[in-house]
């Protein structure tokens, strides 16, 4: 790399809480690779989805303070690994640049929010700032023989005009990656429908059937796992594929990993440090493949 | 007529035949509504407008003055509105030193079809004439009031 | 110069928010004007007979009217003051409607501003001349650039009415995109039955010249004498030898190259020949793909030829052509639907284009007539239509409606029942728009007894399912999503202005709109004029048309040529520049700025002139603003004409 790689790093609430491992990976796999993440100091919620449907001042309101608080760190680009907290952000960014809508979010906090930072997804960042090719010159253990779909929920890339990142349809970036780390991709024919998202909680029927129907696809093109990059879609794919299974009389045994969590498998980090075993569904059968596949390809 | 007094000023508009007054027309024909100010003048083609007739029309009172012609390429007469563009660009520079705010003066491309950007470009210039305020006048009952401001200023 | 005023009500167009009878009271205030008046509807007959008795009785010298656009009415009120005895060129217009009337409804405002037009064209009028035009030759030849069927259609009722025709067609074989349909709607009858005859007429026909594989490169001149430069493409084979054997078509190794004429659907030889009935019938070579052009070596063409018109080192050839009118019949191409990433973006080679689709129900396409699955060559059960692909949608840029999609989607759904009877079709669409004669009972008929499923919804997502596509889309008149499990989806792609349009258009000196459709005369009495003299319209090249409707302008812009050529002569136009020679210094300025070469240097005892060619000064005026005397004088817009124009608005 030529110059370094300094940016801000906003965790989001998951990061402490369901998604713990993908924030273990992203902060792992950026070490590994010299891309420095500093912690946004003091950051709060973004306010997720509950906050925006009820105000948007007060949605924005929470993303412009912590934008405010990046700016102030003296860098212009922040990293989230989140696609619901990048979408806040982002969406906060874009609104503010009405004068009507920033006086009134203006009001409502101690100090007028300087918003001008770009920010950016984790899975962006790899891409697009260190490179699939820098990524392949780092993996010292390619994940030959793991065949993997990649899914990107519905959020990650829409809508368009805010997050400017990759295709609407047919993202490819993390298809991408996986390919530099030696895994087979198959092409995941439905990478950008909905899991459910929230309706986990107050109808759960809705995340049965649409979650279901990913695990079926992917089961039927032959996927042994799918790599995510949010950690809602991780979480009903993965935490509830018990009940999905219950549900749909599936019988999906089906790891879902963090994409950063197979990053960090191949560029040789240990599994502690990237959370493999906070996953619901076991990833062990899957990775011992690896490793055997590995083994028979050095003798 | 006298301008209408704290409603319009006075814009004058040179306009090809072939393009830009057919472009009028289809904004005309579209019912795209504009500011009533500006006044059309057709000519066969922007490369028929001499670049004193701008400045004539300025000193005679006028506040604004648009031209407009057939895009780059799509001249009827292959390469008129060149000519305009390389004689007008030079026109404007010299605008300031008559005493004329080089705004008060655009040049712009518009084609028969654009009946939408038509209206789009009077509105906008008729706005920017209207920002600027009436032009000082150097002949007419006004002319007084000018040569006195003049005097003043030095 | 006594002038007379009439402003026009136009019904209520103009009278809605002008005060017509305010604007004549006005006028009559001006120099000279010794009456004015407001009528209904000045165009009308009464109305003209109300100009020509006002200058009978008040003895006019010149007629300001207040109406329309002079783009719509000079020519007619030109002819109505030439009928009282005045010179036509002592007439002038100012325009109310369009630029006033039209688009504001203040009424002080409006009237306000239509005094000051009346005013501009009064002062203009005052320092007319009479003009007068001179007779020129004619070059009683038409160009038609286009052999669709369209063009097809105009080249030969021009060639039946006794006209010389030229023929430039860019692809290898004239016929268009009808000679790649199976079937026409709403008479599913075949389409080569139809157009194949018309095609070897225009080979066969006495007046006509065929440029097939060849281009405009360049085009100079005027109505009656235009001078078109044609580029014939290199086909790398003599075609005046070739006789259309195919022997080289059967031997040539190299069978990778794109089929553009079966739209890609299977390969072709390097060399070939388009389609059985092409014409002309004559093979050609794609050099992409010729191994010996590429690699230098194989030449079997060249060794089987029997007639020897193999020929690798051909080049393009220039040939030029004079002509005194033009028929522009370039047609249409389809959107590039892969900007759609929700059926696809190309990605499953079971989503095909209609015309595609209509390749493989064709018994001459590359399937031999037979629907077969593009990936594995299976039979499809279940074929989905999805229209509006590029029609009628902003977010691709392309809001309008292509017009015809509707009833080929009809008919395809129709052929895919009789092809396989026992296959099911289902439509997703918009609107149906089946306007038409038989139209609209086509489509039921595909409904009813074709039992096609037509849903009204936009499909969301295609993607694969095993080995077939499931298709989701909305039905909003259930207000469900559905899904179809598809074997086949045929996307009913819109059209969009042929490739090259714009460029072609430039040479012409027509203009465009912004999808680069040409722009006609008018758009509802001159649909197959244009705004340049000489140049005419026909087909799909000025908006998306059906056969129907593109055979009706090829025979409407004929009949406009053969109108034109009814006359030996053309009257020129007299607004041309002419040289004041006591005041022209000789510099030659004029000369070098001179689009057209219209002016010449002369000498007058002694001394260097400028002299403007009247047949060939097209009267842009750009001499004019270049003489540094003010001796060149584009006669109608001299400098003393506009800038009374400048002086009638600027006086306050």
């Amino acid at each position: 790399m030529n110059k370094p790689l300094n940016y801000a790093y906003y965790p989001g609430c998951s990061s402490t809480g369901t998604s713990l491992e993908y924030d273990m990976s992203s902060r792992a796999v950026c070490a590994a690779l010299d891309i420095n993440l500093t912690d946004v100091p003091d950051w709060s919620c973004c306010g997720s989805t509950p906050a925006h449907t009820v105000d948007h001042s007060l949605s924005s309101a929470l993303s412009a303070r912590n934008l405010d608080q990046v700016a102030s760190m003296g860098l212009d680009s922040c990293v989230s690994p989140c696609p619901s907290c990048l979408a806040n952000l982002k969406t906060a960014k874009h609104r503010m640049e009405d004068a009507g809508f920033r006086d009134k979010v203006n009001n409502l906090l101690d100090k007028p929010a300087d918003t001008r930072v770009e920010t950016k997804s984790v899975l962006q960042i790899l891409v697009e700032d260190y490179g699939i090719e820098n990524i392949r010159k780092k993996v010292v253990k390619p994940l030959t023989g793991l065949v993997v779909g990649a899914y990107y929920g519905c959020i990650l890339n829409r809508p368009a005009e805010l997050m400017q990142f990759d295709d609407l349809e047919h993202p490819m970036a993390m298809d991408n990656i996986m390919e530099a780390l030696g895994a087979t991709v198959v092409p995941f024919p439905l990478k950008v429908e909905c899991c459910g998202a929230s309706f986990g909680i107050p109808r759960k029927d809705v995340v049965m059937r649409l979650s279901g129907k990913l695990l079926d696809t992917a089961h039927g093109i032959g996927a042994m796992a799918l790599v995510t990059a949010c950690p809602l879609c991780q979480m009903n794919l993965d935490m509830r594929q018990n009940q999905i299974n219950k549900a749909n009389g599936s019988k999906h045994t089906m790891p879902i990993f963090y994409f950063t969590q197979l990053m960090g498998l191949a560029l040789g980090l240990p599994e502690k440090e990237l959370g493999i075993g906070k996953l619901c569904v076991s990833p062990r059968n899957v990775l011992d493949a690896i490793d055997a596949n590995l083994k028979e390809k050095a003798a | 007529m006298p301008v209408l007094k704290g409603k319009e000023l006075r814009i004058v508009g040179f306009l090809c035949n072939w393009c830009s007054y057919g472009g009028a027309d289809t904004a005309g024909v579209g019912r795209f509504n504009q500011p009533t100010d500006l006044r059309i003048i057709r000519v066969p083609c922007s490369g028929r407008i001499d670049p004193l007739f701008v400045v004539k029309a300025l000193m005679n009172g006028a506040d604004g003055v648009l031209v407009s012609g057939c895009h780059p390429r799509d001249c009827h007469y292959a390469e008129g509105n060149f000519y305009a563009r390389r004689r007008l660009e030079i026109m404007q520079r010299f605008l300031p030193v008559l005493g004329y705010e080089a705004e008060r003066f655009e040049y712009t491309w518009v084609s028969a079809s654009e009946g939408q950007r038509w209206q789009q470009v009077v509105a906008s210039f008729t706005d920017q004439i209207h920002k600027l305020g009436p032009a000082p006048k150097i002949i007419g009952p006004q002319a007084a009031d000018t040569l006195n401001q003049m005097a003043a200023a030095l | 110069m006594k002038i007379g005023v009439f402003v026009c009500h136009c019904g209520s167009n103009i009278e809605a928010t002008v005060d017509t009878a305010a604007v004549a009271a006005a006028s009559r205030e001006f120099p000279d004007v010794v009456f004015a008046t407001d009528t209904m509807y000045t165009c009308s007959e009464p109305g003209q007979d109300e100009i020509v008795a006002a200058i009978k009785e008040h003895n006019l010298g010149g007629v300001v009217v207040a109406s329309c656009t002079p783009r719509m009415h000079e020519q007619t009120f030109r002819r109505t003051v030439e009928r009282a005895g005045l010179n036509r060129y002592l007439f002038e217009m100012a325009n109310i409607r369009e630029h006033v009337s039209w688009i504001g409804k203040d009424r002080e405002s409006n009237t306000n501003k239509s005094v000051d037009l009346v005013r501009m064209a009064t002062e203009k009028l005052m320092r007319n001349r009479p003009l007068y035009s001179k007779k020129f030759d004619i070059n009683k030849r038409v160009l038609v650039i286009g052999g669709g069927v369209a063009g097809i259609q105009a080249a030969l009722d021009c060639a039946d009415g006794g006209l010389e025709v030229v023929m430039v067609e860019k692809a290898p074989t004239i016929g268009g995109k009808m000679a790649k349909l199976d079937k026409t709607f709403p008479t599913v009858d075949c389409s080569s039955c139809i157009l194949g005859p018309r095609m070897v007429d225009v080979a066969q026909h006495p007046n006509i010249t065929l440029y097939a594989y060849s281009e405009i490169e360049e085009i100079n001149g005027y109505v009656g004498n235009f001078e078109i430069k044609v580029k014939k493409k290199a086909t790398y084979v003599d075609w005046d030898s070739c006789t259309g054997c195919g022997i080289c078509m059967e031997k040539c190794p190299s069978k990778k190259a794109t089929d553009t004429f079966n739209e890609g659907i299977g390969k072709t030889t390097a060399i070939n020949i388009p389609f059985p009935q092409a014409i002309p019938k004559k093979a050609k070579i794609d050099p992409d793909f010729c191994t010996k052009i590429q690699k230098g070596k194989c030449g079997v063409c060249a060794k089987l030829c029997p007639s020897g018109c193999i020929n690798y080192e051909m080049q393009d050839e220039f040939v030029t052509e004079k002509v005194g009118a033009i028929v522009t019949a370039t047609g249409f191409d389809l959107f590039d639907w892969s900007i759609y990433g929700e059926y696809g973006a190309g990605r499953y080679p079971d989503v095909i284009t209609s015309l595609q689709y209509e390749r493989m129900l064709s018994a001459s396409g590359p399937t031999g007539g037979h629907i077969k699955r593009p990936s594995d060559g299976k039979e499809p059960k279940n074929v989905v239509f999805i229209q509006c692909v590029g029609s009628r949608d902003k977010s691709v840029g392309r809001p309008y409606c292509s017009g015809f999609c509707c009833m080929y989607t009809a008919k395809q759904a129709i052929l895919t029942k009789d092809h396989l009877p026992d296959s099911q079709s289902y439509v997703f669409y918009m609107d149906i728009r089946a306007i038409g004669k038989l139209y609209d009972e086509f489509t039921r008929r595909a409904m009813e007894e074709y039992d096609t499923k037509y849903i009204r919804g936009r499909v969301s997502m295609i993607y694969p399912q095993g080995d077939r596509l499931l298709v989701r889309g909305a039905d909003t008149l259930m207000g469900a999503q559905v899904e179809v499990d598809a074997d086949l989806v045929v996307l009913a792609v819109g059209a969009e202005a042929a490739a090259g349009a714009g460029e072609l258009a430039e040479k012409l000196r027509i203009s465009y709109d912004s999808y680069g459709f040409y722009m006609e005369g008018h758009p509802k009495l001159k649909p197959v004029e244009t705004n340049t003299a000489g140049v005419y319209l026909a087909g799909a090249c000025q908006g998306p048309k059906d056969i129907p409707s593109s055979v009706g302008q090829g025979s409407a812009a004929a009949a406009k040529v053969l109108g034109l050529f009814s006359k030996d002569q053309l009257e020129s136009d007299p607004q041309v520049s002419v040289v004041d020679i006591k005041r022209c210094i000789g510099c030659g300025k004029c000369i070098q700025t001179c689009p057209f070469g219209a002016i010449k240097e002369m000498e007058f005892r002694g001394m260097a002139k400028a002299d403007v060619i009247e047949t060939i000064c097209q009267g842009c005026g750009i001499c004019t603003s270049t003489c540094p005397q003010g001796a060149v004088q584009l006669q109608h817009f001299t400098d003393n004409q506009i800038l009374s124009e400048v002086n009638a608005l600027c006086r306050f």
